[in-house]
C-alpha cells in the first residue's frame, strides 16, 4: 500500500502539469462548451440556460446549411483530389530517380508555408485581371472560344479555386505515403516478378493492399482537417467572415468563428461546434468501421 | 532492375513537370516582391522586374511606361499646360488645337511631333505624394533605356509600412500623420519579437513539459496511469472550434487577452500528440538502463535528466521543431487572442497589412509574405532531416 501510494506520488509528480492542462485547457472548456450550446452566452453576460433553442434555431438557419454545404463541397473535392495528388507524387519519388531530395523539397516545402502567407500569394495568383493564373489559361481557352473565370471574384469559382490552392500544399500527406511505401516488403515485388505480374497488377495487388492503413490516416485527417478550413476563406474574403463572393466560401469553421467572436452569440457557436464534434466522431467511427474490412495491418 | 528508357523518360518528364508546377507560386510570389508597382499590373505580365531611364527636360531620370501612342500627334502648350493632341485635332497652320473633339479650338504652341508607337513616360516616384509635379513626355522607343533591376528596396519598404505608416510617410513626402492612434509606433521588428517570443517560449515549454509528462506515462507505474493515458488519447479528437469559445472565456478570467500568453503558456502543460509522440519513444529505451540507475541510487528525477533525455534528442528534436513551425505560422489563436497591435504577431500583422491605408499594393503584400515565409523555408533545409523522419514516424504535422 505504501510503495503504490509512493509509486501514484511520483506518477503524479510527472504528469502533474498535464494534469493541470488537461483540466484547464481541454476537460473544462469541453463541459463548458456543452453547457454554452444550451445558453445565451455572449461572454460579456453570464450564461443563460435556453435549452435546445441554440439547435433548433441551427436547422431553421440558411446561412448555416450553407456553410455545411461549402464545406463538404470544399471537402469532397480536395480530400479525394489531395490524396490522388499526393499517392501520385509519392509514388514518382518512389522510383529510383536522381535529385530525388531536391523534388521530395520541392513538393513538401509549399506544406509548410504559412497560410496566412500562402493565402495572400494565391488570392494573387488568381487575381482574375492581373493573375499569373489567367495569363496562363487566357491565351488556352480562347483556342476554343472561352474566357478564364475570375476566380475568387466569381461565387461559382471561388470554392474550385480554393480546392486547388490545397493541392499546391499536400507535400505533407506525400512524405507519409512515401515512408508507407518505402516499408512494403522488397520480396513481394520480387515475387510478383517472377509470376510475370505487370506495373498495374504490383500497384494494384500489392502497393495497394500494404499501404491501406497510410490511406486511410491520410484520408480520416485529410477529411477532419478540410471540415475545419479557416484561414485561407477568412484571408481570401479580405479578413472578414462574409465568405465572399456571395457567401460563396463561409465555410463551416468561418461561420462558427464570426458567430462567437463579431456576432459575440457563443452560444449559438457552440452548438455549431459540437455538431461538427459530432461529425467528426461519426466520421471517425465509420471509418474504423471500413477500415476493419479493407485496411491489412498485418504484413 | 534496369527500367526502360521510355519508363524513365516518363517518370523524368513528369517529376520536371510537377516540380516546375509547385514551384512556380514561389517564383511568382519573388518575383512580384521586386517589381515597381505599375509593373505589377500589367497584362500580359512583366516577369522580370525592370528599370527604365529616358531623358526629360534635359535630365536623364527613371520613367515608368504609361502607354503606347496608337497614332501620330503632337505634344502642344496650350491654357498653361502641356497637352497630346491627334493630328486631326491640331490646326499647324493656325497655331490651334481641340483639347477634346467637341471643345473649341485654343490657342496652342507646338512643341514636339511623335509618331504612332511611341511611349509616354512619366518620371517615377514611389507612392502617390507627388503625383501631381512629375515630369512627362512622349518619346520613341529607342530613347528608352531598359535594364533588369531587382527592387530590393521593396523588402526595406514592407518593413517600414507594415507597422501602419504609409509609404509617402516612410519616405518623407508627406509629413506624420497622426492618425494611427496610440499604436503608432508599432514596427515590424515589434511583431517579429513577438512572434519569436510566442515560438521559443512555447517551443521551451513543448519540449520539457511533454517530456517530463511522458517520462511519468512510459517509465513509471502507478494507479491510474493507463486510465489517464485513455482520456489523454481521447482528447486529440475534440476539435479547436470545441475548445474556442470557452477558452477565451479562460484567458478572459485569467486576464490574458491582449496579451502573448494565450500563445505560449498552454504549450508549459502538455499536449496530447506530443506526449504520446514521446511516450513511444521513451518505451524503446531498455528498461536496464533505468534499473542500473536506480541500484546506483539515481532517483527518478535524476533517469529521467541524466538517463532518458541524452538518449531522446532525436524525438525532442522533432516536437521542437514542429511546435516552433506550428506557432510560426499559427494565425486562429493570434487572431483569437491579440486585440493590441503592439501585441501582433508576423501573421496577423500581414493578414491586417493587407487591408492597411486603403489596401496594401501587390508587390509590398508580396514582399511581406516573401518575410514571412523564407524562416519556414531556411528552418527546413537546416533541418531537414529531422522533418523528414517527423513527419515520417508521426504521420503528423506540427
Amino acid at each position: 500500500m505504501a510503495q503504490s501510494r509512493r509509486q501514484l506520488r511520483a506518477g503524479l509528480g510527472f504528469t502533474a502539469l498535464w494534469v493541470v492542462g488537461l483540466g484547464v485547457f481541454t476537460a473544462y472548456p469541453v463541459l463548458a462548451s456543452v453547457y454554452y450550446s444550451f445558453c445565451d452566452y455572449s461572454v460579456l453576460t453570464s450564461p443563460l440556460w435556453i435549452g435546445t433553442e441554440n439547435y433548433q434555431r441551427l436547422w431553421q438557419d440558411d446561412l448555416f446549411w450553407r456553410a455545411l454545404r461549402n464545406t463538404l463541397y470544399f471537402a469532397v473535392f480536395s480530400v479525394p483530389l489531395g490524396a490522388i495528388a499526393s499517392l501520385s507524387l509519392a509514388l514518382l519519388l518512389n522510383q529510383e530517380v536522381r535529385g530525388r531530395p531536391v523534388f521530395r523539397a520541392l513538393f513538401y516545402l509549399p506544406s509548410i508555408v504559412p497560410a496566412v502567407a500562402s493565402s495572400m500569394l494565391w488570392l494573387w495568383i488568381f487575381n482574375g485581371q492581373y493573375g499569373l493564373l489567367n495569363f496562363v489559361l487566357t491565351p488556352i481557352l480562347s483556342l476554343i472560344g472561352l474566357q478564364p473565370p475570375i476566380w475568387l471574384a466569381d461565387p461559382n469559382w471561388a470554392k474550385p479555386a480554393l480546392v486547388m490552392m490545397s493541392l499546391w500544399g499536400v507535400g505533407n500527406s506525400m512524405i507519409i505515403y512515401l515512408a508507407g511505401l518505402q516499408d512494403v516488403p522488397k520480396e513481394l515485388y520480387e515475387s510478383a516478378d517472377i509470376d510475370g505480374a505487370g506495373p498495374w497488377r504490383k500497384f494494384w495487388h500489392i502497393t495497394l493492399p500494404c499501404i491501406s492503413p497510410v490511406i486511410y490516416f491520410n484520408v480520416l485527417m485529410g477529411t477532419i482537417g478540410a471540415l475545419q478550413v479557416f484561414t485561407q476563406a477568412f484571408i481570401m474574403s479580405g479578413g472578414t467572415d462574409d465568405g465572399s463572393p456571395a457567401r460563396s466560401t463561409l465555410f463551416y469553421a468561418l461561420y462558427l468563428f464570426g458567430q462567437a467572436f463579431y456576432q459575440l452569440r457563443m452560444g449559438y457557436a457552440s452548438a455549431m461546434a459540437w455538431i461538427l464534434f459530432v461529425m467528426i466522431v461519426t466520421l471517425t467511427w465509420l471509418a474504423t468501421k471500413l477500415s476493419a474490412k479493407h485496411v491489412h495491418y498485418n504484413r | 532492375m534496369p527500367r526502360p528508357a521510355t519508363t524513365r523518360f516518363v517518370v523524368y518528364g513528369l517529376l520536371f513537370t510537377l516540380g516546375t508546377l509547385f514551384a512556380t507560386p514561389f517564383v511568382w510570389l519573388v518575383l512580384t516582391a521586386l517589381k515597381p508597382v505599375e509593373q505589377t499590373t500589367k497584362f500580359p505580365p512583366v516577369f522580370i522586374p525592370r528599370a527604365y531611364h529616358a531623358e526629360l527636360d534635359g535630365r536623364s531620370v527613371e520613367v515608368t511606361k504609361d502607354y503606347i501612342l496608337t497614332q501620330d500627334a503632337v505634344i502642344v502648350e496650350a491654357a498653361g499646360m502641356r497637352h497630346v493632341v491627334s493630328l486631326a485635332h491640331f490646326d499647324d497652320a493656325a497655331s490651334t488645337a481641340r483639347l477634346s473633339p467637341d471643345a473649341p479650338p485654343l490657342h496652342a504652341r507646338l512643341l514636339k511631333r511623335v509618331q504612332a508607337g511611341d511611349w509616354r513616360v512619366t518620371e517615377r516616384a514611389e507612392g502617390f505624394g507627388r503625383a501631381g509635379s512629375l515630369a512627362w513626355d512622349i518619346v520613341p522607343e529607342s530613347a528608352i533605356d531598359a535594364h533588369v533591376k531587382p527592387r530590393w528596396e521593396n523588402f526595406a519598404l514592407a518593413i517600414a509600412t507594415i507597422g501602419g505608416r504609409s509609404v509617402e510617410e516612410v519616405q518623407g513626402t508627406v509629413s506624420t500623420v497622426h492618425s494611427h492612434g496610440a499604436d503608432s509606433d508599432v514596427t515590424f521588428w515589434d511583431f517579429l519579437t513577438n512572434t519569436l517570443l510566442v515560438c521559443v517560449l512555447g517551443t521551451v515549454g513543448a519540449v520539457l513539459s511533454n517530456a517530463l509528462i511522458a517520462y511519468g506515462f512510459a517509465r513509471l507505474k502507478w494507479p491510474g496511469r493507463d486510465i489517464l493515458f485513455a482520456i489523454t488519447l481521447g482528447t486529440m479528437m475534440v476539435p479547436f472550434p470545441v475548445l474556442m469559445v470557452p477558452l477565451y472565456g479562460v484567458f478572459k478570467e485569467l486576464g490574458w487577452i491582449g496579451t502573448l500568453l494565450p500563445l505560449w503558456v498552454p504549450a508549459w502543460f502538455g499536449s496530447a500528440f506530443n506526449i504520446f509522440l514521446m511516450r513511444q519513444f521513451f518505451r524503446t529505451i531498455p528498461e536496464d538502463l533505468s534499473e542500473a540507475a536506480r541500484i546506483d541510487g539515481c532517483s527518478e528525477w535524476q533517469i529521467f535528466w541524466k538517463v532518458i533525455l541524452p538518449l531522446s534528442k532525436p524525438v525532442l528534436a522533432v516536437v521542437a521543431l514542429f511546435h516552433f513551425l506550428h506557432a510560426w505560422n499559427d494565425f486562429m489563436g493570434p487572431l483569437l487572442y491579440l486585440t493590441k497591435r503592439s501585441t501582433f504577431t508576423l501573421a496577423v500583422a500581414l493578414q491586417n497589412y493587407q487591408t492597411q491605408n486603403g489596401g496594401t499594393p501587390w508587390h509590398f503584400l508580396m514582399a511581406a509574405s516573401t518575410i514571412v515565409i523564407v524562416p519556414v523555408i531556411l528552418l527546413f533545409f537546416f533541418t531537414q532531416k529531422t522533418f523528414i523522419r517527423g513527419i515520417a514516424t508521426t504521420g503528423m504535422k506540427g
